[in-house]
């Protein structure tokens, strides 16, 4: 195994050192990953920081606005914001991060499969795949999620599906590519099995392009779940998530756009650092690019 | 040259002139309407448009009595079997076509017998309408009918031209009411205009109006604040502050006929066999858990009316030996321990996903857990929850009813056996006993009895319980005068005028 | 050519029925059906059974299937349960809405994307950079509809500038028509930006490698001619073809700002349809949307084969 790996082209160490010194050189990609940092520290800490139980009500103080004791004001039932930001972060990032989990758990080996066998599976798969992404991806993803039922995990699952079909042509052009490499057809001459041809020379080679895309896409993930929430198929009370929150909010937006305001900016950060941290991904993973 | 500047400026002022006379009201419902069929509607702000495109043989007043409008006089007979009626004298329908005998004919036996008629059952009693002459019917019924005369004050007796019924009537209504139909776009806009022959002409100031529907009730509110709309259906309860202190808005207010309530599963399938469905005992538990005022203020800015009967206090059918229990969680943990419950006890509780209604439930929940009933939320879509409520996959269902005028409309259906509304199956043959009496009856008094028998029994039973009377709310610009709200939550135009 | 174009319109045909079979699918599987969706005031069990019959909702999904298509294929896409008009005339009515509303994103993203592209390309690995990149993505970040919410209470509400929704046909009054879309055009357009601020970037970055670039610089000619004649001039074919591209996401986009602006277009009615179960809606949105879409990514693709001849003969 150790042999294999010095010498093959994207397990041996120095491209991955190239592609991490350019990726620290890229100052906005930095931004973006001090962003994402941020929140995912937050929504880790939430259970150690001291900050009142997200869903403690208190009836004498509805729609505060800020002030010492509630630092982002409290909510329609007198919650306290700042609580419920920072547990509704853990939500917020799981939604963005499982739901293209599931997109590359389901896309990336049907990628493959079509790319590397070719003929009638490639027919059918990418066939699939098209009609899919004719569907705007948030008309499939209300659709799968009205259908599923209201709840965070089912809002997941939803974009996870919706997002399927953008990493099954991913991987696919990717696999076309790497299966014509020398180095795969040798792989073929030594007689090893297709298992492991894909699974050691095309599994790995396809990955970089993937990572891009899933970083771009856990930040339209983010925005996804807010919108399902926001038109009611997410996050179910009392749990909070930010899409949940804005949700409530634009009701009061007279009375407290305080409300809004929070989980607005902070959708808005993350999604910025994720989209930020993924363009300078794809910027430091371009051989061009130097 | 001067004669025609002159002549210009005549042309100018006149068109300004008539843009001054040619007034729009602009009115924001809460969801676009379904067909434009009076025998096939089914939404809330479908009756609304009705309301200035249809007129009904009998209208309502803002504290429920039955006056005329197209009839202009109804007797029942002694037995309850013939109801007569005169009919006003020179209406006409939009299309020209006049209002007689023939076309109320024409009209029932539509609702009647329409392939996707969803009147059927409202006038399922009558058996034939007999034209005596031009302006006086005889319905003849199968049997008593007392809800029949409320239900001829809404959609079964609107009255259509029957010259218009082999058309597309939803594409394109024609009716007799003081507005004429002109134009839809579907989830845009619904445009009437004036029907210049209307009987009652002279009460209708305005040349023209449109229904805007626009869901988003802040986005609703800001056309208001912006002027862009005069006047608006179901303005959010927590919005009232604001109306109330911009300089040029007003706000209106009536108390309405339907309710929120949570029902139980008592006797639908498998789920039914819960403590709460079996035990009344519970139900008295969590309805004691619950301060309804406090949910009211918490929510609704106290604008709604805390609840605990199938009637709202309006009515004349209100019994006052019952009002709003007050919350008592001590009584409520009493309840409990006598039904044998100890260290708590689960109930799962779905409702419709709705910001309002979360804030409801959330509530209830937070209430509850003091008493010891720890509750599950499950937030479904207002279809979905329908159909699992019909198919006896719940416990307890967070659910509501637009209300109607008549007191039969807002219990029978929902607690007789195999009534179209018993989700939970709750049966019990004294109440369809009670209740079927009432519907028998015509003579008021008699039916406050029976209603007022049929309530004891159930505020012990608790099929289901109720949390409030839904307000009906309205922003309305000050350029509007004339607007009278009603319980029943229709938008009346008479009377209703705009001013620049 | 020809059998390019002749193959891809093949291609097309099965992608198209997948379509219509998988959205038909999903919709049944949808819990709750129209009749109920519309029960809130009327769910009679016996209206309900005799409605659900009317509409053939208890045939076999397939026979369903069929009968749809076998209309679909006669124009005939059906009504709405709900409102009883025909599919056709709603599409009819809603298409030139949701193409005004995507002519003038394009307009608005075009306007930020493209200049952001040229300067960050030119100045590239300055700040400028960065922040054009910062700049172009943030749009992209930020949530439409929050977005949304918050222009009708700033520019409606408070400063009375535009009107907070709705929709006036272009024919009917120009201007109010298009101030009643600037609001959404602006918000849905800046989502777009980014996408096309990075394809101008990389295809400005590849022009100004290129020699005649460097020839022009070298005869002296100004750095703002250079860049906007000779450089920026070739880098327009791969971002208008992206535009075209673009259309599938500004469909997707539409959905949450018609709904926030109530604008009666394709994205409100297909989010309404699928809430209230009407499936023939649902079914000749998605489709027509697909079509389009479909359609978009052909013209893209011969507007690439066109302006670049190379391509051609391969």
């Amino acid at each position: 195994m150790n042999e294999t790996a010095a010498t093959d082209p994207v397990l041996s160490k120095r491209p991955q050192s190239r592609v991490w010194r350019k990726l620290r050189g890229h100052r906005s990609a930095m931004f973006g990953a001090v962003l994402v940092g941020m929140f995912v520290l937050l929504a880790l800490a939430a259970p150690i920081l001291p900050v009142p139980d997200p869903a403690a009500v208190d009836w004498t103080a509805i729609r505060q606005p800020p002030s010492a004791a509630h630092w982002l004001g409290t909510d329609e039932l007198g919650r306290d914001q700042l609580s419920r930001m920072i547990w509704g972060a853990r939500a917020s990032l799981m939604a963005g991060v499982v739901s293209v989990g599931i997109a590359i758990v389901i896309g990336v080996p049907l990628g493959i499969i079509a790319g590397y066998f070719g003929g009638w599976t490639d027919a059918v798969i990418s066939r699939c795949t098209e009609a899919l992404l004719a569907i705007p991806f948030l008309i499939l993803a209300i659709a799968l999620a009205a259908f599923l039922g209201p709840s965070l995990t089912n809002a997941m699952i939803a974009i996870g599906i919706a997002a399927t079909p953008v990493f099954i042509r991913l991987t696919r052009g990717q696999a076309i590519n790497v299966a014509s490499e020398d180095y795969v057809e040798s792989a073929h001459a030594i007689g090893l099995s297709t298992g492991v041809i894909l699974r050691r020379y095309i599994f790995p080679n396809v990955l970089p392009p993937i990572l891009v895309q899933a970083t771009l896409t856990v930040a339209s993930a983010i925005i996804a779940e807010a919108s399902l929430s926001f038109l009611g198929l997410g996050q179910q009370p009392p749990a909070p998530s930010w899409g949940a929150m804005l949700n409530v909010a634009k009701g009061f937006m007279t009375q407290a756009p305080w409300m809004a305001l929070w989980p607005g900016i902070a959708i808005f950060l993350v999604v910025l650092g994720f989209n930020l941290l993924g363009d300078g991904l794809r910027d430091a993973l371009d051989p061009r690019e130097d | 040259m001067n004669i025609r500047r002159t002549l210009l400026l005549a042309a100018l002022l006149g068109t300004s002139a008539m843009a001054a006379q040619a007034q729009t009201l602009r009115i924001g419902l809460e969801s676009d309407p379904d067909a434009l069929d009076p025998d096939k509607s089914r939404t809330f702000v479908g009756r609304i448009v009705f309301t200035a495109l249809c007129d009904k043989l009998i209208d309502v007043t803002p504290d429920l009595k039955l006056v005329p409008q197209l009839a202009t006089e109804w007797s029942v007979s002694e037995d309850g079997k013939t109801v007569d009626m005169t009919l006003r004298e020179g209406v006409v329908f939009h299309d020209g076509t006049p209002f007689d005998g023939e076309a109320v004919k024409a009209n029932i036996e539509r609702s009647q017998t329409l392939e996707d008629s969803v009147r059927k059952s409202e006038v399922s009693s009558i058996t034939e309408v007999e034209v005596v002459d031009p302006t006086h019917v005889r319905l003849r019924l199968s049997a008593p009918d007392a809800p029949l005369l409320a239900q001829l004050a809404d959609r079964s007796g609107m009255m259509m031209s029957p010259a218009a019924f082999d058309d597309d009537f939803s594409a394109q209504p024609v009716c007799s009411g003081p507005f004429k139909f002109k134009n839809r776009v579907a989830q845009d806009k619904i445009e009437l205009e004036k029907f210049a022959d209307y009987w009652n002409a002279d009460q209708i100031k305005v040349d023209a109006v449109s229904y805007l529907p626009i869901p988003d009730s802040t986005v609703r509110l800001a056309n208001l604040q912006s002027g862009d709309l005069d006047l608006i259906n179901r303005l959010a309860a927590t919005d009232v502050e604001a109306v109330k202190s911009a300089g040029n808005l007003k706000y209106e207010r009536a108390d309405g006929l339907g309710y929120q309530g949570i029902t139980f599963n008592t006797n639908n399938g498998a789920k039914a066999d819960n403590p709460f469905g079996q035990d009344p005992k519970l139900r008295q538990a969590l309805s004691l858990a619950i301060d309804r005022n406090a949910i009211n203020q918490v929510v609704f800015a106290g604008l709604n009316a805390p609840a605990s009967q199938f009637v709202p206090a309006v009515s004349p059918f209100f019994d006052p030996a019952y009002p709003v229990p007050e919350r008592d969680v001590e009584k409520a943990k009493a309840l409990l321990a006598e039904a044998g419950i100890e260290g708590g006890i689960d109930l799962e509780l779905q409702f419709p996903n709705r910001p309002e209604s979360q804030q409801v439930v959330q509530m209830i929940q937070a209430m509850a857990a003091e008493a010891g009933i720890n509750i599950t939320l499950t937030a479904k879509e207002f279809a979905t929850m329908l159909a699992d409520q019909a198919a006896g996959d719940f416990q307890a269902s967070q659910v509501g009813w637009s209300g109607r005028i008549d007191p039969d409309g807002n219990i029978y259906g929902f607690v007789t056996t195999g009534g179209g509304f018993n989700d939970g199956k709750y049966s019990n043959p004294e109440i369809d006993r009670i209740l079927g009496e009432a519907r028998a009856v015509s003579d008021e008094a008699a039916r406050k009895d029976l209603y007022k028998q049929a309530n004891q029994i159930l505020q012990t039973d608790l099929p289901l319980f109720y949390l409030y009377n839904e307000a009906w709310l309205y922003g309305v610009s000050d350029k509007v005068a004339g607007f009278t709200p009603s319980p029943d939550g229709m938008i009346r135009l008479e009377g209703v005028s705009l001013s620049e | 050519m020809l059998t390019y174009l002749a193959r891809r319109v093949m291609i097309a045909i099965p992608t198209l029925i997948l379509i219509s079979i998988f959205v038909f699918a999903l919709q049944k599987m949808l819990p709750g059906d129209p009749v109920l969706a519309l029960a809130g005031d009327d769910r009679d069990p016996e209206t309900l059974a005799r409605l659900r019959e009317l509409y053939h909702l208890n045939d076999p999904i397939w026979m369903q299937y069929l009968q749809w298509v076998k209309n679909a294929l006669q124009g005939d896409l059906g009504r709405s349960i709900r409102t009883g008009l025909p599919v056709s005339d709603m599409i009819a009515q809603k298409l030139p809405v949701t193409i005004q509303l995507a002519v003038m994103s394009m307009i608005f993203a075009a306007a930020i994307g493209i200049p952001a592209g040229i300067i960050s390309a030119v100045k590239k690995g300055t700040i400028t950079d960065y922040a054009a990149n910062v700049i172009a993505l943030s749009g992209l970040s930020i949530p439409n509809f929050w977005l949304g919410i918050m222009l009708i209470l700033l520019v409606s509400v408070k400063w009375r500038l535009l009107p907070a929704s709705g929709y006036v046909p272009l024919s009917e009054d120009p201007v109010q028509s298009i101030r009643t879309m600037l609001m959404p055009a602006f918000v849905l357009g800046t989502a777009l930006a980014a996408s096309l601020m990075r394809h101008t970037r990389s295809a400005m970055l590849g022009v100004l490698r290129q020699d005649y670039v460097r020839t022009a610089r070298a005869k002296g000619l100004a750095e703002r001619r250079v860049i906007m004649h000779h450089a920026f001039r070739n880098a327009l074919t791969p971002v208008v073809t992206l535009m075209a591209l673009l259309f599938g996401e500004l469909i997707a986009g539409a959905v949450l700002t018609e709904q926030i602006f109530t604008i009666p277009g394709f994205g409100k009615m297909v989010v309404d349809a699928v809430f209230n179960r009407d499936y023939a809606v649902v079914q000749a949105v998605v489709l027509v949307t697909a079509l389009g879409f479909i359609l978009m990514n052909l013209l893209a693709d011969l507007a690439y084969v066109a302006l670049n001849p190379r391509l051609r003969t391969g």
